[in-house]
């Protein structure tokens, strides 16, 4: 099977670590994940607030680049969510077929992290280890919008020595909301708040959730409290080993013989 | 242009990128298992009526007039024309005003329908449930339904009924959420809702 | 009178005045949470929930795909039944429809039953231009209308109101427009209600023309429905020997047994309850019972309109049970009148632009953005409107209704983004120069966020809508993608290589703990291999929850 991360703009360009995260996981998973260098962004910005035919282009080059993989994994509900829901009426807005041909093919391999682990992988203890008290916020779009269900804490209980604390209201938005966070400052920073406080409740150390963009919002609102709770992607947590005894690791078939990425990086 | 052909006219033009083809209803909630049948329907009216805090009282056909004497008591009753049973003391409905029957404590009739699973009385206003303002305007209704009127589900309801004749659905007294959204019984309609379930009928 | 809506300020403005409102915070909070708890218990005990969101979306498609053949079947039943039918284009033809009406009857004064349709056209300001009085009869109405105050929400348009609140109301204004609060009132509900009782009494008992709205209109029985509680929409329906229903032309069900689905959905997504306390059918007259003369006016304001937008026609199916506002968390801290209009929360932020037009104005062209595209609605909504993707359509609308002119910074953000997304080599030449600014604040950065990874303050200009109350992770040295050109995908990386410092949530503080690809998992639980790939998902569009 070939494998792509979609490691989304905001992964790329303000959370390196996440999309490292997701590299680490995969390979330990014996998965040889490949990076086209070639991608950008899913589109969702513009998409989301209006700017449909700017959108095009962006779209265009998310199927030149991911063309010819069998899957394509995102650490990202709301930018699988963009790409599934969101990249047909952008192709239709083109007016172009080929588009979307394209965009019909492309859009259904694209797996938000932890239905790539569950769903295609089939696994739910990924082998890491973890010793923190943690809660997890269902981000809005890998909720309801591609309906990921109880994976997420069904990988994170599998997590050694995490322990996982309830989030109150977990199911509430937490304000984020794309451009709605700046537009709409006042609201999204209320709500932001309220979701702080919930968090704060659970006496966790670190709030985990599988958008990053999300968890900027709410950390920089838990950083500005002086909350002393730091946030991490689930795919953060899911790579750690911390504090796990030593052994020999096993050598995923492809993994080592073939570089990752080789042979695609050249392609940009 | 009339404003009726002209909002027409705007209908179809707004129409003409309507996809093509009849759109199907999918029935599938016509499956469902009635989730209850015979006396467990009953039993489940009941509970269901009484949840909305109203009074439910089981009886015969034989004791049902010592029933509607106890629940009219003291109180002057009106009832409709074609009420089957006697109401002592009862007045008959004879067009009185809104004004009028708001000097009557309490009124007496039969109903048309019972639905289980919501706890709703149907009534469809024939002779012996009378006009609407009569089950509306005194504070009071006794409300007689036969066993054999109940059906479990609403879909089993809205069959059963003639959208000819006015229908009312009564739920529980009258009542509000308005206030912070906690429910408060009794406003306009009657506030005491009593019913009176004859059970070999 | 109720004041009017007219004027209003776009949402990110009208909402920050109510965000500062602790009352109407508290309140609303309040009454939102109660709502979802009772919706949601009665909601669970029907298992054929999903299959009756289907069938209840299916039918109104299907009643507004062919909708002019069923309002000229509903029409001809009317008729047939003994109703006069009226059509009216806009508010000001609807108004005037029913002020005729009133006036052959010589009233000064008609009594109401709770109706959207006559809120959004503004009935009762129009009556009263004419000399006659629309008394609210619904509680929350009332309490609105006694309050010189705006509705704030489609079920519940006191919501924003607590009990102590309301009883001021009550001793302070029943007298001017009737009888009088008992003097002695006290804020308990049950006395509140006692109190509306009393005072609308003498109104229901003399008038002689009632106004209502429908919650349906069936074609092919002439039937109208109404859905209430109180026994005031009763009073309404029946006392009078008059009675005008004011019906939106999207009201329309085309059969009978369609009611089988609404009369289940709508209780519970609006009140919570099995079912609502009364609901109310009349076909045209019936001889010796209530009104013996009855009109109906099918109205159009903008309905049309909304009809011709291949998106957004789906608001047309909203049978008003406000199931939306109760779980919109935009919603429970705003309130409605941050909406600038009879509908609020989610559905207004749809219905609104579409009766009038995206582009017709900026507080209108607020709306579609007054979303976090969160879903909760769309989830609720027993008519499956997905307004998640209507809200994004008409943002679509509203900018091309904005090409052409002076491009705002939103839009030239927008292009430039566009730009820089149109390729790979953009956007590392771009995530370089983020980078290299992180590496310049960060010498000079103050803040750190948990987990060590520095961070921005406040910052100025158009920065400070985030930075107000948030921090900001600075830029990293790195990229991702510039990590995996370095280190041909994290295969050559050697120790203390560049990556100053940790994300927020690396677990590299911990020794042992592998950042990248270069390490293995020592767990040996994990190994994969024989472990067959289950194949690609069959999870295409639509194959999640929505």
């Amino acid at each position: 099977m070939k494998v792509a991360l979609m490691v989304t703009c905001v992964n790329d360009a303000m959370f390196p670590d996440a999309g490292k995260a997701v590299v680490t996981l995969l390979r330990r998973l014996g998965v040889d994940v490949e990076f086209p260098e070639a991608q950008t962004c899913c589109a969702q910005p513009m998409v989301n607030t209006g700017y449909l035919d700017e959108a095009v282009p962006v779209v265009r080059t998310f199927v030149d680049a991911f063309a010819g993989y069998d899957a394509v994994v995102t650490p990202s509900g709301s930018c699988a969510g963009s790409v599934r829901h969101q990249h047909s009426i952008v192709a239709r807005r083109s007016g172009d077929p080929a588009l979307a041909r394209r965009v019909e093919q492309t859009a259904p391999r694209v797996h938000e992290l932890t239905e790539f682990l569950v769903d295609v992988l089939g696994v739910e203890d990924v082998g890491a280890s973890f010793p923190h008290r943690v809660t997890y916020h269902p981000t809005c779009h890998s909720l309801r919008l591609l309906g990921v269900g109880d994976r997420p804490t069904r990988l994170l209980r599998a997590v050694r020595g995490l322990e996982l604390v309830e989030l109150p209201m977990a199911e509430e938005c937490c304000g984020f909301g794309g451009t709605f966070a700046v537009k709409n400052a006042d609201v999204s920073v209320a709500m932001g708040s309220d979701k702080a406080r919930h968090v704060r409740e659970t006496g966790a150390e670190v709030l985990v959730a599988g958008d990053s963009s999300c968890l900027m919002h709410v950390g920089g609102l838990l950083s500005r409290q002086q909350s002393g709770v730091r946030v991490m992607h689930l795919a953060e947590v899911l790579a750690a080993t911390e504090g796990a005894a030593p052994s020999v690791p096993p050598v995923p078939p492809g993994a080592a013989e073939t570089p990752a990425g080789a042979g695609i990086g050249g392609r940009s | 242009m009339s404003a009726r052909d002209e909002i027409l006219g705007r209908v179809r033009s707004a129409l003409t990128t309507r996809p093509e083809g009849e759109v199907d209803v999918p029935r599938a909630y016509r499956d469902a298992v009635a989730p209850v049948s015979g006396d467990a329907m009953v039993d489940l009216f009941v509970e269901r009526v009484e949840d909305y805090r109203a009074t439910v009282r089981r009886c015969t056909v034989a004791e049902l007039e010592q029933a509607v004497a106890e629940a009219v008591g003291q109180a002057q009753a009106v009832v409709p024309p074609g009420l089957d049973w006697q109401v002592p003391g009862a007045v008959a409905d004879d067009g009185q005003s809104a004004a009028e029957l708001d000097g009557i404590d309490v009124v007496v009739t039969a109903a048309a329908v019972g639905i289980a699973v919501t706890g709703t009385i149907v009534l469809d206003h024939r002779p012996d449930q009378g006009r609407r303002a009569l089950t509306l305007v005194p504070d009071h209704h006794v409300c007689v339904v036969r066993a054999s009127q109940v059906v479990a589900t609403v879909p089993e309801a809205v069959a059963a009924l003639d959208p000819a004749r006015p229908l009312t659905w009564i739920s529980g007294p009258s009542a509000t959420s308005d206030i912070e959204l906690s429910r408060v019984e009794g406003v306009h309609g009657p506030r005491r809702l009593e019913v009176l379930l004859v059970t070999d009928a | 009178m109720t004041a009017t809506f007219v004027g209003m300020p776009v949402f990110p403005t009208a909402a920050r005045a109510a965000l500062a409102d602790t009352q109407l915070r508290r309140n609303l909070a309040h009454a939102t949470s109660t709502i979802r708890a009772k919706r949601l218990s009665v909601v669970s005990e029907v298992e054929e929930w999903e299959d009756l969101r289907l069938a209840g979306a299916a039918i109104k498609d299907q009643a507004l795909l062919d909708l002019d053949q069923h309002l000229l079947r509903l029409e001809e039943r009317l008729t047939a039944n003994g109703a006069i039918v009226h059509w009216a284009r806009d508010a000001a033809e609807a108004c005037a429809i029913v002020a005729q009406v009133a006036r052959d009857h010589e009233v000064d004064e008609v009594v109401k039953v709770k109706s959207m349709a006559t809120a959004e056209i503004e009935l009762n300001e129009r009556l009263a231009e004419h000399g006659i009085a629309a008394w609210e009869t619904d509680l929350a109405e009332l309490i609105v209308q006694l309050g010189d105050d705006l509705p704030s929400h489609i079920l519940v348009p006191a919501i924003h109101r607590n009990r102590a609140e309301i009883r001021e109301i009550f001793l302070t204004r029943m007298a001017g427009a009737g009888k009088a609060a008992p003097a002695d009132l006290t804020d308990d509900p049950p006395e509140l209600a006692a109190a509306a009782r009393q005072h609308l009494r003498e109104k229901f008992l003399r008038a002689k023309v009632g106004i209502s709205g429908a919650n349906f209109a069936v074609a092919d029985t002439g039937t109208l429905v109404v859905v209430e509680s109180e026994g005031n929409g009763r009073m309404c329906l029946t006392l009078p020997e008059v009675l005008v229903s004011v019906v939106g032309i999207e009201k329309v069900l085309p059969t009978w047994t369609d009611l089988e689905v609404f009369l289940q959905t709508l209780p519970r997504s609006s009140t919570g309850e099995r079912m609502n306390p009364y609901t109310s059918t009349w076909s045209g007259v019936t001889p010796g019972d209530g009104p013996q003369e009855v009109h109906v006016v099918l109205l159009d304001n903008g309905r049309t309109r909304a009809l011709a937008d291949e998106v957004g026609r789906q608001a047309l199916r909203c049978i008003r049970c406000s199931a939306c506002l109760n779980v919109c968390p935009v919603y429970e801290r705003t309130g409605g009148h941050a909406y600038g209009s009879v509908y609020p929360g989610p559905i207004g932020a749809i219905l609104n632009p579409l009766l009038r037009g995206p582009g017709s104005g900026d507080q209108v062209d607020s709306l579609p953005y007054a979303s976090t595209l969160c879903g909760a609605c769309f989830e609720a909504c027993p008519v499956r409107i997905d307004i998640p993707t209507v809200l994004v359509d008409l943002r679509a609308q509203v900018v091309d209704a904005h090409r052409g002119g002076v491009p705002s910074a939103q839009s030239v953000a927008m292009k430039g983004a566009a730009w820089t997304f149109g390729s790979g080599a953009r956007l590392r030449a771009a995530t370089r120069a983020s980078g290299l600014l992180g590496d310049v604040v960060r010498r000079f950065g103050r803040r750190s966020l948990p987990g060590g990874r520095s961070a921005l303050g406040r910052l100025p200009g158009p920065g400070a809508a985030w930075s107000g109350a948030r921090d900001m992770p600075t830029p990293p040295s790195e990229s991702f993608r510039a990590w995996w050109r370095r280190t041909a995908g994290g295969t050559s990386e050697t120790s203390g290589a560049r990556d100053p410092e940790g994300g927020p949530g690396t677990p590299r503080p911990n020794p042992g703990t592998p950042t990248t690809t270069g390490d293995r998992s020592p767990d040996q639980s994990a190994d994969p291999s024989g472990r067959p790939a289950a194949g690609p998902l069959d999870r295409g569009v639509g194959g999640g929850a929505l």
